[in-house]
């Protein structure tokens, strides 16, 4: 596993932006997965792998702090997750946009800096400035003033990071940003979100079904399966032996010359045709 | 679309002066036609602003079915005696709570809101049999009757007007966030609940003025044709706000005037320009719109 170039990553500024110890999440009666143990450091792009009702959105809501923990402690930005933090960017999983919604984008990327402000005024030159400059680092200033509702998928979710970067988070979270889009736009978007993380030193947690186009970025990959998670470099996790004892099943991971992964003996996995 | 000449040919066609001029100062004489225009403007005004939110978040529906719910609130008061504006809006406004306590997710409950609101229309028609009196009461709550708005209720729809339009002032851009990224907007730490209370508390004020205008079953006139037609005609909020607004007053007062000079109905009037604006705004985007998107310049700052 080889990490890409890292141009201004500062080496020596590792503070750990994401901590978690002995982290149990889950509902009322139902533990989702327990014992986790991980820690994310600053400028960190991390994938976040596992199957349908796995615990993967229900970690970000932690994180947010939508949502309880069951046990154990989990602290970001060096405190207690809370509701409203501006420090942390999030980009949900979204169904489409109603084709009807005629409401120019930089609007929405707006409301990601302000949409908390009461009153009926305009927006400020600050906000405006600000979501111009997201929009330019995420390459959308040809379609800010579109419609919503008529941009295609791709275009949408660069619309999304963008209101999710007006805030110029230190954390951001990205739930299956690439669920709605072909390979190319996948791999556009992947390029982008990975020129964020190293230019900002944004810490960048992002869920997906198929790791292959993300591993050429990665830093660390957490996987979620089977109650428990597994967190660690993508060379330490993605290993015959640490998926079997994740899944409790017999695991193969084989690897082809350009380091893609396809992983036997997964059924719950759908992401493409090789398996994971 | 109902130009000068066209009301002139309807004056005409009735026997009446077609001087606007004189037809206007004619109209003006009446106290009951000022009341009307004072009222149906305050109105318009509400029913363009929460329109706009009722379109943009998708509930028309539950505005429909508070103004129902809102109609057995009418039909019990006037069987007991009290003024139809008071129970119907004791009626929608509760209906406002029930639906914002379901839950976010519960405007979108059609099944379900379907159910209430052919239960509260059976009720308020049980109310009417018990009532000995006169049938316009029930026809004017269905269909509206602006005409004969009273001083007392003219103040009241102002005071509710102005008091809604505060509100709705404060809210704004939260409600925005939340109506357009709900996701997001919970994440950012917005009160997503008291949000959601607040914005049904309000449609359902709208609705029960409105009614006054429009009537129980022709609410969607002013409540939603407007905003919808709004929204294809501005992409920034606060001007399709302000659109929806001016076509929600140039229905009604040119509603108004048609019924003052006719035999017929104003929510007819009001119903049918209403449509015929939005009718012409879709067929006229229709036409405009380019085969290809064209590159858009930058943002201007």
């Amino acid at each position: 596993m080889t990490i890409t170039e890292a141009p201004s990553r500062e080496v020596g500024v590792t503070s750990d932006l994401i901590v978690a110890e002995n982290l149990a999440a889950g509902y009322r009666e139902k533990v989702v997965w327990k014992d986790a143990n991980f820690t994310f450091g600053r400028g960190e792009f991390v994938a976040v792998i596992g199957p349908n009702g796995a615990g993967k959105t229900t970690l970000f809501r932690m994180l947010l702090g939508l949502h309880p923990s069951i046990s154990g402690t989990l602290k970001i930005l060096g405190s207690q997750p809370r509701r409203g933090n501006n420090r942390i960017g999030y980009v949900p999983q979204r169904h489409t946009i109603d084709a009807e919604t005629n409401i120019e984008s930089q609007e929405l990327v707006r409301l990601g800096l302000s949409g908390k402000k009461w009153g009926f005024n305009p927006f400020s030159r600050w906000d405006r400035e600000a979501a111009h400059t997201a929009l330019q680092s995420v390459g959308s200033m040809d379609i800010a003033r579109r419609p919503l509702g008529v941009l295609s998928g791709g275009e949408l979710q660069r619309i999304f990071l963008a209101e999710a970067l007006v805030s110029n988070p230190d954390v951001l979270l990205l739930d299956e940003p690439l669920s709605n889009l072909d390979i190319r736009r996948e791999t556009e978007l992947l390029h982008l979100v990975n020129d964020v993380v190293r230019s900002r030193g944004v810490t960048a947690l992002l869920i997906a079904h198929n790791i292959n186009p993300l591993l050429p970025h990665l830093d660390k990959v957490m996987y979620i399966a089977n109650g428990k998670v597994a967190t660690g470099k993508p060379g330490e996790v993605l290993t015959s032996e640490s998926l079997s004892a994740l899944y409790g099943i017999e695991i193969e991971v084989l690897r082809d010359p350009h380091g893609n992964v396809a992983i036997i003996g997964v059924e719950e996995h759908h992401g493409s045709s090789v398996g994971v | 679309m109902f130009g000068p000449s066209l009301i002139v040919d309807l004056g005409s066609f009735f026997g009446i002066n077609p001087n606007l001029i004189v037809d206007l100062q004619e109209m003006w004489k009446y106290q009951f036609m000022q009341h009307a225009f004072e009222a149906g403007t305050a109105i318009a005004i509400l029913a363009g602003v929460t329109g706009y939110f009722v379109v943009l978040r998708r509930s028309a529906f539950t505005a429909h079915a508070f103004s129902e719910i809102g109609f057995a609130g009418a039909a019990a008061s006037i069987l007991i005696n009290i003024a139809p504006i008071d129970g119907l809006l004791a009626g929608s406004v509760m209906g406002g709570f029930a639906i914002a306590a379901l839950g976010r997710r519960a405007t979108n409950r059609d099944t379900q809101i379907g159910i209430v609101l052919a239960f509260s229309l059976g009720l308020g028609l049980l109310f009417l049999s018990l009532y000995t009196g006169y049938a316009t009461e029930a026809y004017s709550i269905l269909f509206g009757e602006i005409l004969g708005i009273s001083t007392g209720a003219l103040y009241l729809t102002i005071e509710a007007c102005i008091l809604v339009l505060a509100v709705t002032g404060i809210i704004y851009r939260p409600l925005l966030f939340a109506s357009l990224d709900e996701d997001v907007a919970e994440a950012k730490g917005m009160p997503m609940a008291f949000l959601g209370i607040v914005f049904m508390v309000i449609v359902a004020v709208s609705v029960s003025f409105a009614v006054q205008v429009t009537g129980v079953l022709l609410i969607f006139s002013l409540m939603v044709t407007p905003a919808a037609t709004a929204q294809y005609l501005a992409r920034r909020p606060q001007r399709a706000i302000a659109i929806s607004v001016a076509i929600g007053v140039l229905v009604t007062w040119s509603g108004l005037f048609i019924s003052f000079f006719t035999p017929y109905p104003v929510s007819f009037f009001i119903t049918a320009e209403a449509f015929g604006l939005y009718l012409l705004v879709r067929l006229v985007r229709l036409a405009l719109k380019p085969r290809k998107v064209p590159v858009v310049e930058p943002v201007s700052q």
